[in-house]
């Protein structure tokens, strides 16, 4: 029954691995002059960063549309990267701007990570109860991400301007200026919700069916749905307090892995989102940043894409 | 026929306002009665050169963008698309960056229609593809409007980053009145003159809101119609968006409130339309005005909160109501 | 009298209508009937032009339609399309009332609001005047829609399957009040009917399409006849008489 040569799941797999590996190589090496050391090290730890948020965003992409059972609706989409702007916000804004920077660096994220997980959760849980009616679930996601960007715009300006900066949260995601500090804990984090969804990957292959179906097939559908929300939340904070907000960038991959891999068993589409996020991203940076000298910034170009993907997907939804 | 107006809610409205003007003409970091100020300014230079001119412009810029939804959703036949985050707002932001990238120096008047053009543009696409979504799901139209907007952004923000202009363009794109003074708002008031023209073709509107077949049989124009609603819309977006910014949401929270009552026959419901819009953003103002004093937080941000848990509120209910 | 030369109709590549020649008297009911998808909509909205008129001519009176100002012919014809809902917020009363505004152009007068009245009573529809169209149910929404047209005040009124979501009661009441129309006000009314009986028991005259073309078009008695059905159904339908009325009987 599987497929074969080039076309199958499998051959696919391996080109878009090895797109991604030449994109990391064209990343490590095009352009590089001074000191070739410093250079190299710098370049590998942005490299990480990057390939850090890929696999974040594809991973957290991926679940979040399996168990609201569409393929439009993003993490992102929602506002989680927002909530994660607007916890920040409200930190800085309840501690003091010098409280907050007191604070370690890996804590306040671990913190902030762990309280995004249980607030994504609380919030995305009672949307599911309305997992068929599509349209009310995308613009109730839609609206209530612009609310949470314009809510920690708020609490922004409600901080003292002199503390304004800290918090300062950007429109588009910046890949150019990346937070060194917090790229251990991201990485880690990133790690272990990736394992952990990779082994729960027969399961949302069942959850795909819809609730009914999986729970006939003897998924523990609330607890499974809770608990991978909970990771969602978790893998949305790793990628947004690298980066910032990444907005269209899940929809962008996934539905290009989809349709790139050919099958929608989770494994392969997993490892296609991944891979396709990493040549999006690193590969993507490596031409703007050192082909086209910067005219564009990748966050702006994702945004533009990955809207326009949006727009043809709703378009094209049938009945 | 009764066709009366809704004088009760009318005159309230009225009153609302009236007080809400009050209030800000008196609010704000300067001494309004102070006889020789710390500063040396007099409170009636204040008065006049700051006060009256921001709440006129607030007055002005919340009518005018209420008028433009209850347009626009004639337009789209659909009564959840607000033009200011449905890609009319970010257009009209467009063709002024355009313009200000092309001619530096242009007067305020020649880009705020430039910025209509582009809106004119824009919302005509939009329209283009709205009209093919399934009209049995009526939220899919404004979910197209938001992300299309937030498109047009891209492009202007892709613009405006290799032009260097990324500061104005934030300006464009977050509506503010604290920069309004004497001399600098004067064009808002074209929008008076845009939502007479819309009263007057208040009938017209509400047929086109029937649909084509409809208003066919009633002998209209339909065509015709269409671009005069656009026009109104494109020239409001143009004229508020360069002189105060994009502010969102007006155009849908306030004809969502009326339509409940008064419903959508629009020569009844445009007056109302108008107050209540004006009292929501001179609110906002005040309200972002007073949050931290004395800094302020800009009114696109205050309606961006208000109007989107607005919005979400309007949604989840209907979606309920099934 | 309307009268159709020539009329064929296509879109992108497929016939909708070919070739038809077709001339309906002034006064009395004519009712359109076929099978789906046989044109009978697609007629109707060129009679009303509601679509562009390609190939052949619509005379009203004398009047070509795709020629004539859209305004003058507002004050000739009325036409109520299929069109799915009325989602505006628009009270019955203020619906009904937007009838009249090829009429008074925004400024009704007395003799407009007359006209408003009488439709709403000659519809049933006074006890429903202060209401929302989105709270009313199909039936009554149908209703005030074909009320609108018929305040249009014109000649002609064209109506495209106003039976809809009616139940049989409320079908029967319009199909009289039509008939009423005709009778004693003059009106010429065309109406796309989907149940062949309703036409069989209230229209004057029967014309019956079948895949974009004229199979038959005649005085009521002789179209319903079996011969003339099984060519406008493909079936065999038998007709029996009652009460002096031919009636199909489509479900034996």
């Amino acid at each position: 029954m599987a497929e074969r040569g080039w076309t199958s799941p499998k051959a696919r797999l391996l080109l878009l691995a090895a797109g991604a590996a030449l994109s990391v190589l064209a990343f490590m090496t095009v352009g590089l002059k001074g000191g070739l050391a410093f250079a190299l090290e710098l370049r590998a730890v942005r490299l990480a960063a990057l390939v850090e948020v890929a696999v974040a965003v594809a991973v957290s992409t991926v679940v979040f549309q399996t168990i609201t059972g569409n393929r439009i609706l993003t993490p992102s989409i929602m506002g989680l990267d927002a909530l994660y702007s607007l916890l920040q916000a409200l930190a800085v804004f309840t501690l003091g701007g010098l409280g907050y920077a007191m604070l370690p660096a890996t804590a306040k994220f671990l913190g902030e990570a762990g309280l995004m997980a249980l607030l994504g959760t609380a919030l995305f849980l009672p949307l599911l109860s309305r997992r068929g009616d599509i349209p009310t679930l995308l613009l109730a996601g839609v609206v209530l991400g612009v609310l949470f960007r314009s809510l920690s715009l708020m609490v922004a300006r409600l901080i003292d301007p002199n503390e304004f900066a800290i918090v300062q949260s950007a429109r588009y995601a910046d890949f150019n200026t990346l937070d060194a500090t917090l790229l251990v804990p991201c990485l880690g984090l990133t790690g272990l919700g990736t394992l952990l969804v990779w082994r729960a990957r027969h399961v949302l292959d069942v959850m795909a069916l819809g609730r009914e179906a999986a729970v006939g097939l003897g998924v523990a559908w609330r607890r499974s749905a809770t608990a991978l929300l909970v990771l969602v939340g978790a893998l949305t904070a790793a990628s947004t307090a690298l980066v910032g907000p990444v907005a269209f960038l899940g929809l962008l991959v996934v539905a290009l892995a989809e349709r790139t891999v050919g099958t929608v068993r989770h494994g392969p589409l997993l490892l296609g989102a991944m891979l396709l996020a990493v040549i999006l991203l690193v590969g993507g940076q490596t031409i703007l940043a050192q082909l086209l000298d910067n005219v564009l910034t990748l966050g702006i170009v994702i945004e533009f894409f990955g809207g326009l993907a949006f727009l043809i997907l709703i378009t094209r939804r049938r009945r | 026929m009764r066709r009366l107006l809704p004088a009760p809610a009318i005159l309230g409205t009225a009153l609302l306002l009236a007080a809400l003007a009050a209030a800000s003409l008196v609010i704000g970091v300067g001494d309004l009665f102070a006889r020789d100020g710390t500063s040396g300014v007099s409170g009636l230079m204040l008065l006049l050169a700051s006060r009256l001119p921001r709440t006129l412009a607030a007055i002005l810029t919340g009518a005018a963008l209420a008028i433009a939804g209850t347009v626009m959703q004639t337009l789209a036949k659909n009564r959840f698309v607000d033009p200011m985050t449905a890609g009319t707002g970010s257009s009209a932001a467009l063709g002024i960056l355009l313009v200000t990238l092309l001619a530096p120096g242009a007067p305020i008047a020649l880009k705020a229609l430039a910025g209509s053009a582009v809106a004119f543009l824009g919302t005509l696409l939009f329209l283009r593809f709205a009209r093919d979504l399934p009209p049995t799901e009526p939220f899919l139209v404004p979910l197209f409007g938001i992300v299309y907007g937030g498109v047009v952004g891209a492009i202007a923000a892709a613009i405006a980053w290799e032009a260097d202009l990324v500061q104005f363009l934030d300006v464009w794109m977050n509506g503010e009145f604290s920069g309004v003074i004497r001399g600098r708002y004067e064009l808002l008031f074209v929008t008076a003159l845009l939502g007479a023209v819309a009263f007057w073709a208040a009938d017209r509107l509400t047929i086109l809101s029937l649909g084509r077949a409809t208003a066919v049989g009633l002998g209209l124009d339909h065509a015709a119609m269409l671009r005069l609603g656009l026009v109104i819309v494109a020239l409001i977006a143009g004229v508020t968006v360069v002189t105060v910014g994009i502010i969102p949401f007006v155009g849908l929270v306030v004809p969502a409130l009326i339509g409940r009552r008064v419903g959508d026959d629009v020569r009844r419901a445009l007056p109302l339309t108008a107050l209540l819009g004006a009292g929501l953003v001179l609110g906002s103002d005040i309200l972002g005005r007073l949050l931290r004093y004395p800094y302020e937080v800009p009114v696109g941000t205050v309606l961006g909160v208000v109007g989107a848990a607005a919005f979400l509120a309007i949604v989840l209910r209907r979606a309920r109501l099934g | 009298m309307i009268r159709i030369s020539n009329v064929s109709y296509a879109i992108a590549g497929t016939t909708i209508l070919e070739d038809i020649d077709l001339a309906i008297p002034s006064g009395g009911v004519t009712a359109l009937i076929g099978p789906n998808g046989a044109g009978k909509s697609t007629l109707l909205s060129l009679i009303a032009r509601l679509l562009p008129l390609s190939s052949g001519t619509i005379t009203l009176d004398g009047l070509p339609v795709d020629r004539t100002p859209t305004r003058a012919l507002a004050l000739r014809l009325a036409v109520m399309a299929q069109e799915g809902s009325v989602a505006s917020r628009l009270r019955v009363e203020e619906l009904v009332g937007f009838g009249r505004f090829p009429h008074h152009r925004g400024r009704p007068r007395a003799q407009d609001q007359a006209a408003v009245a009488e439709a709403l009573a000659l519809f049933d529809l006074e006890a429903l005047a202060d209401r929302f169209v989105d709270t009313l149910s199909g039936g009554q929404r149908q209703r005030a829609r074909v009320a609108m047209a018929y305040c249009q005040g014109t000649d002609y009124l064209l109506l495209d399957e106003p039976l809809n979501s009616l139940d049989i009661i409320y079908a029967r009441a319009l199909m009289r009040t039509l008939r009423r129309i005709a009778d004693d006000r003059g009106r010429t009314i065309v109406v796309v009917l989907h149940d062949l009986n309703h036409a069989a028991a209230h229209a004057d005259r029967i014309v019956a399409l079948r895949e974009g073309r004229l199979v038959a078009d005649g005085p009521t008695g002789e179209v319903m006849t079996t011969a003339t059905l099984q060519r406008v159904f493909g079936d065999t339908i038998p007709v029996a008489e009652v009460d002096g009325h031919r009636i199909a009987l489509h479900f034996v």
